[in-house]
Parts: C-alpha cells; sequence; structure tokens
C-alpha cells in the first residue's frame, strides 16, 4: 500500500495546508467535479481546514446523483418484469426513482443483482440462456469502456439475451453548463483526475478558451487533492487561465486511446438529461444504431426522456450546480438524511450532501 | 434392475453409500433415516454422555453461580470461504459471544436447517469443522436439532448454536467507561467482511483475504488473570468497529475517538478497501474484539494481549467526554471527522 500512504502522510498534508493558506490572496471559489474528490476532501478534513482560504464547490461528479428518476424507474419496472434479471452496481441500489429504489423492487420480488464489473453481466446472460439479463449502466467517461466492452463481448459470444439500459455522461459539458450559469461563482474548476485517465485533457483547452476559467487535472489522494488546488491558486493568483495536470502519475494529455476507441465503437456522443440539471446538449453517451439489438430501451420499449422529477422541495440541483451548498438546502439534515434521502446527493455514496452529512456537520465537528 | 445398456447386473445394484450423495427430505421426517444421521453423523462424531442420551433435553450440572447464555444463527455464502466454513462461524461467533460477556462455554446446542439436495460430503466437512472448533475451544456438544427442508426454502445450510457459560470476569459493561479510557483492538480488523465478500463475488485477489474466524476465549482469560480493569468487551461482528463504538456510545452516553493511523489493517484488507471503496471499520471480524480499558492499564493489556496470539493488538483510540458527534475518527490530516454508523451491508461504488 506504499502508493497509497505516501499520498496521506500527515506532515505532507500539513505542509501542503500551510503552503496553500500562504498562497491566497482572497478566498478563491473552486469546484470539483467527481464525487470521489467531494469525499476525500471532506473525509480527510480538507474542506475545513482550508474553510477561510478557500470555498469548495461540489459539483455533479456523483453519477449515481445525475441519473434521472426516469432511468431509475424504467429499471425496477425491468426488475419486475417476469423472466428478467437486472443487474447493477451496488450504489445504484439505494438511489430512489418516483417509485421506490431497486433494493424495495427486490423486496417486492423483483429481480436484482449486484455486479461488481458489466462483464460479470455478460457472464450470468451467457449462463442463463433463458433469462433477459439487462445491465444497468451509468457513469462517466470512467465506466463507459467496460459498458462498451460488454456490449462487444455479448456480440462476440452471439448472445440473444443481454441488452444495456444505458445512462452514460460526459463531464465536460456539464462543466461548460456550470461556467454559463449567470448566478455561478466558480473561478476554477479542478477535473476529475480518473474521468482524465481515459479522455486525457486535451479537449479542456477549448473550454479554457471559451470560459476563462483554470482547470487543473486533480487526483483523489490527500496530497494529491493538496496538490491539485495549489496549483490551481497559483493560476488564480497569477492570472492566468490554463489547463495543467497536477494528477501526472496517471493522467496523460491523449488519456487512453484504447479504451477511447472502445467508447467510440460502441457509443455516440448525445444530448441527455441529467437529474437536477436537465438536458444537457452533448451531455452524454448513446449507443450506436449498429448496437441497438443490446439496447435495453429499444428491446423493451422503454421511454426515459421523461425529466419531470419527483415533487420535493430537494435542492439537488442547486446543489450540484453550486449554487448552494448542501447544508443551506432546508431539507438537509432534517426531513433528508441517508436513512430518509430526498434526492440522491443525499443517498448515493459519493454524493456530496451524503458527504456534509457523514463527515461535517456544521457546528459539531469543530466544537471539541 | 436394468443397467445403462438394458442388461442386468449380477451384482448388487445397491450404491456405495446407503444415503446416496445428497440429503433428501426424508432424512428430516422424524424415522429411521433422521435417526440415523443424528446417530452416524452427530453422536459418533461429538460423543459424549449428555448428547448420546438424545434426551428431549440436555440435562447437565453447572457449578457456577452466575451463567451467561447466547443464541445466534448462522448464514453465510459461500459455506466454504479462506479461514474458516459455516461450521467454524456457528462455534466461534457463539464462543466468542460468551468470551466477551467474561463467561467460559461450557456447553452448546448445534440446530441444523438442511436444503434438501445438500450433499452429504458438504455437511461432513462442516460437522468435522464444527467438531474441531469444540475441541480447540474444549467446549461439549450437549444436545440439537435437524430439519431437512424443500429445496429453496433456505440457502443450503443454516445452522444455529446456543451456549451456556460460567462467568469468571467481571466487567461493568459500557455505563461503566471514563472518559480517558483506552480503546484497544485485540487484531487487524475487517477480515472476516472481506474475506466472504470477495470469496462470494469471485474477485480474485491473489492472495486472498483470509477470515479471522476463530476463538477470543484465550486473550480474554489471559486480560482476567492479568487483572486488567476492563471496563467492557465486543466482538466486532457485523457493522465492524463501528457498530461497537455506536452501540458504546449511545449506551453510556460518551464519546469515542479514533485515530485513522493506529487501526491495524492488514495489507489484503486495505487493498480490497481502496479498490472496492470501502472502510474497514464498517466490515465485520470473526475473531477480533474491541475493549475499553483503564487509560493507565492500557499498556499492560497490549502487552498481554501480544503475549497471548494477538500480536497486532493496538490502542486505536479513547473515550471521550459527551460530544455532539459522539463518534469520530481523527483523520492523518489531525482534523476529526464523525465516523458513520453503517446502514446496512456495504455497498461497493461505480467508480
Amino acid at each position: 500500500m506504499k502508493h497509497v500512504d505516501e499520498y496521506r502522510d500527515s506532515a505532507a498534508i500539513a505542509a501542503a495546508l500551510e503552503h496553500i493558506r500562504r498562497m491566497c490572496s482572497r478566498r478563491w471559489v473552486i469546484m470539483d467535479v467527481c464525487g470521489g474528490q467531494t469525499h476525500a476532501l471532506l473525509k480527510h478534513g480538507l474542506e475545513s481546514a482550508l474553510e477561510e482560504s478557500l470555498e469548495l464547490l461540489h459539483g455533479p461528479g456523483c453519477p449515481v446523483c445525475v441519473t434521472p428518476a426516469a432511468v431509475l424507474d424504467a429499471a425496477t419496472t425491468l426488475s419486475l418484469t417476469p423472466g428478467v434479471a437486472l443487474c447493477s452496481f451496488g450504489d445504484m441500489l439505494r438511489v430512489p426513482g418516483s417509485g421506490g429504489s431497486l433494493l424495495q423492487a427486490r423486496a417486492r420480488g423483483g429481480d436484482v443483482r449486484t455486479v461488481y464489473s458489466p462483464l460479470d453481466a455478460v457472464a450470468l446472460a451467457a449462463k442463463q440462456p433463458d433469462r433477459e439479463i439487462v445491465f444497468l449502466a451509468v457513469g462517466f467517461e470512467t465506466t463507459a469502456p467496460a459498458t462498451a466492452l460488454a456490449i462487444l463481448q455479448a456480440r462476440e459470444l452471439g448472445l440473444q439475451n443481454f441488452s444495456v439500459l444505458a445512462h452514460h455522461v460526459c463531464v465536460e459539458p456539464a462543466m461548460r453548463q456550470i461556467a454559463a450559469d449567470p448566478v455561478g461563482r466558480v473561478q476554477a474548476f479542478l477535473a476529475a483526475g480518473h474521468v482524465c485517465t481515459v479522455t486525457g485533457y486535451e479537449t479542456y483547452h477549448a473550454f479554457v478558451h471559451d470560459t476563462g476559467l483554470p482547470v487543473v487535472v486533480t487526483g483523489f489522494e490527500p496530497v494529491d487533492l493538496l496538490r491539485g488546488l495549489s496549483v490551481c491558486i497559483d493560476l488564480l493568483e497569477t492570472e492566468r487561465a490554463d489547463v495543467v495536470n497536477a494528477y501526472d502519475r496517471c493522467a496523460r494529455p491523449e488519456g487512453n486511446p484504447h479504451a477511447r476507441r472502445l467508447i467510440e465503437s460502441v457509443f455516440q456522443v448525445a444530448d441527455v438529461p441529467w437529474r437536477g440539471l436537465g438536458v444537457i446538449p452533448s451531455g452524454g453517451l448513446a449507443i450506436r444504431p449498429a448496437f441497438s439489438a443490446y439496447d435495453a430501451r429499444r428491446r423493451f420499449g422503454l421511454d426515459t426522456t421523461n425529466t419531470n422529477e419527483p415533487e420535493s422541495e430537494c435542492q439537488a440541483g442547486a446543489v450540484l450546480t453550486g449554487r448552494i451548498k448542501p447544508p443551506a438546502c432546508p431539507l438537509f439534515g432534517t426531513t433528508c438524511t441517508p436513512d430518509t434521502p430526498a434526492g440522491a446527493p443525499m443517498v448515493s455514496s459519493e454524493g456530496a450532501c451524503a458527504a456534509y452529512f457523514a463527515y461535517a456537520l456544521s457546528g459539531e465537528v469543530t466544537d471539541a | 434392475m436394468p443397467d445403462g445398456d438394458g442388461g442386468w447386473q449380477p451384482a448388487c445394484p445397491a450404491p456405495a453409500s446407503h444415503d446416496g450423495e445428497r440429503i433428501t427430505l426424508a432424512y428430516g421426517e422424524g424415522g429411521r433415516l433422521t435417526r440415523r444421521l443424528i446417530q452416524e453423523r452427530i453422536v459418533r462424531r461429538f460423543g459424549g454422555d449428555t448428547l448420546a442420551a438424545l434426551g428431549d433435553a440436555a440435562v447437565f450440572d453447572l457449578p457456577a453461580h452466575r451463567v451467561a447464555m447466547t443464541t445466534d444463527g448462522y448464514t453465510v455464502t459461500p459455506l466454504f470461504f479462506p479461514g474458516g466454513d459455516i461450521g467454524r462461524l456457528a462455534v466461534f461467533g457463539t464462543v466468542n459471544d460468551l468470551a466477551v460477556s467474561g463467561a467460559r462455554p461450557r456447553a452448546i446446542s448445534l440446530a441444523m436447517v438442511i436444503e434438501e439436495g445438500l450433499s452429504w460430503d458438504t455437511l461432513d466437512r462442516v460437522l468435522a469443522s464444527v467438531h474441531d472448533a469444540l475441541e480447540a475451544t474444549g467446549v461439549s456438544l450437549v444436545t440439537g436439532d435437524t430439519k431437512v427442508v424443500p429445496r429453496g426454502a433456505v440457502d443450503q445450510l443454516f445452522l444455529t448454536t446456543t451456549a451456556i457459560g460460567e462467568v469468571f470476569f467481571l466487567m461493568p459493561g459500557p455505563k461503566g467507561m471514563e472518559a480517558g479510557d483506552a480503546l484497544v483492538v485485540s487484531g487487524p480488523i475487517g477480515r472476516h467482511g472481506a474475506a466472504v465478500l470477495c470469496s462470494r463475488e469471485n474477485f480474485g485477489f491473489d492472495p486472498p483475504p483470509v477470515s479471522d474466524c476463530g476463538s477470543l476465549l484465550a486473550p480474554i482469560e489471559a486480560l482476567w488473570k492479568a487483572a486488567i480493569p476492563v471496563r467492557c468487551l465486543r466482538d466486532a461482528t457485523r457493522g465492524g468497529v463501528a457498530a461497537v463504538l455506536h452501540e458504546w456510545s449511545m449506551s453510556s452516553g460518551l464519546g469515542m475517538t479514533i485515530d485513522a493511523l493506529a487501526i491495524p489493517v492488514t495489507p489484503d484488507v486495505r487493498a480490497v478497501c481502496e479498490l472496492l471503496g470501502l472502510d474497514a471499520v464498517h466490515l465485520a471480524c470473526e475473531g477480533t474484539f474491541v475493549a475499553a480499558v483503564a487509560k493507565d492499564h492500557a499498556a499492560q493489556a497490549l502487552e498481554t494481549l501480544q503475549a497471548h496470539g494477538c500480536e497486532s493488538a493496538a490502542v486505536i483510540g479513547e473515550v471521550t467526554a459527551t460530544r455532539s458527534t459522539p463518534v469520530r475518527v481523527r483523520t492523518a490530516s489531525g482534523r476529526e471527522i464523525p465516523l458513520d454508523e453503517p446502514a446496512g451491508s456495504p455497498l461497493p461504488r461505480i467508480c
């Protein structure tokens, strides 16, 4: 675990925190767009340690949070359809759609299976030819290559009973929407390091050119995050809008060409609804017509274009765009808790509300 | 009887074993076959006069004034995992419930609910494992029950063990904890949860994480002999160390703070946690306890544990005064954050 420990070293963290505090001439507003980073910033106490120097906002970086209720409802319907098994990653199971969560569907008799890879669902389809196996595929560019691989593998095996209910989203178009928000306050972005290991970060040059906001490719461990923040502050203090890679141990400018080819062979860019943000132009990936046999929407005649969300005072959209921080939502910590979530950001293990609830209940952490 | 070629076999066509390969419903219906299962597989293996009497209840003497009793049901998929199996789990799990209550087990019962079609070989392997675990802890099987249910009614094999023990170590319990007490774990945490998860899902970690499934009796007896003022003990089973700390905090009204860097975790369990987005403090242990010990005796408690097979025992934190966020972790950055109470079984994340 050497490669984890050295990025969690307390002395290195303390030094980096002090360095950042000294650098800031004003309280900059920086947004991360990755649920893993949101959680790490709060879990390791970095956000509160930098409270006076920086305002950290947490954007739509949680794939579970931005999956529309209509997609979850379609998954629930499939799981309750005789002869169909719905396979999903574990953290989708507790997210409420308009008719309850997949876990609740399972308790009602739905066939819901947890898998750890889309290829597990392909293997299940090969093993159970009499059952329709549907994989609920969500996530950013990090999970899309594995979904593409699953579809290619199913085709290679000649499987007739495997399909994918895909809701893959792309992070950069969502960042553009946030950057263009007339009431937005974001001054710089931390780009999600793991997404960049797949996509690379060359596309961000156009983003920086168009928006004037610096982008720093950043990792996930405390020392990685502090390095990303310090590079970001340096760009802000010296008024340089640029793309800098502060996660060079993993991310390359061109990303992972093999993974990118996999995505491109199976998916095409599409306008896609994001929960809480509405339809984002070019904001996601749709299965190419050549692979429509593996598209669960076509196979089962599902319509997931409805963007109406269950009626609620939940401020998920404002949280995901950085207009407010989770504790500012009237439901936060009162009627909305991880046990009784009003919205996806509270239930998902990557959600911003869940992170604030789990790690930084205001007034409680510093009362010792 | 015709054989595969349609001719006749001159020899006796009975199968090699008179019970066949798999357990049928008939073995649970209380007749001759049930008796044969109990005689040949239970009584012959576990011996003992009390068991062999096969009465409706076990009757025996227990000299102690103060006894402890506990019962637990066991279901695990898969039945066999690195470091243990359901039989070993059913003995040590129940023995440990007594041990952390300061009691030495004297008698144990074993109830089995068997799914029709389970192989005799599987049952025999589990019973052999029960036998070895009982021998290791010196406790006698005195009574039991066997049911066979139709296929699908249970998942292969469910076991329930109930044990009675004599109390030797009186501890005040969570209400006797004081601010400043040291929180000690007897070994690396989360091994059982990680082992079962990886084995069930075939993750292919090499080497795979191995369960800590084992008896806690010896180290607890050692703490008692060394006269360590232990406030309370709890084996960190489902919900892991986090669940224990939350329960203690609820019943004592005090705070619990642990140090992220002080918690012993084996490299294999850490690797599983890092890859799946889990936290070892939420994973089950089956041979590791948490103790609250008077502060001035923490070093002596560690020495005692380390001399009795718990080489990785460690002080992981301390009991604090009452606070609004009672259970906390001190992170590497020196900040304290709340330690989440597990809501259900941990669900691995997407990416």
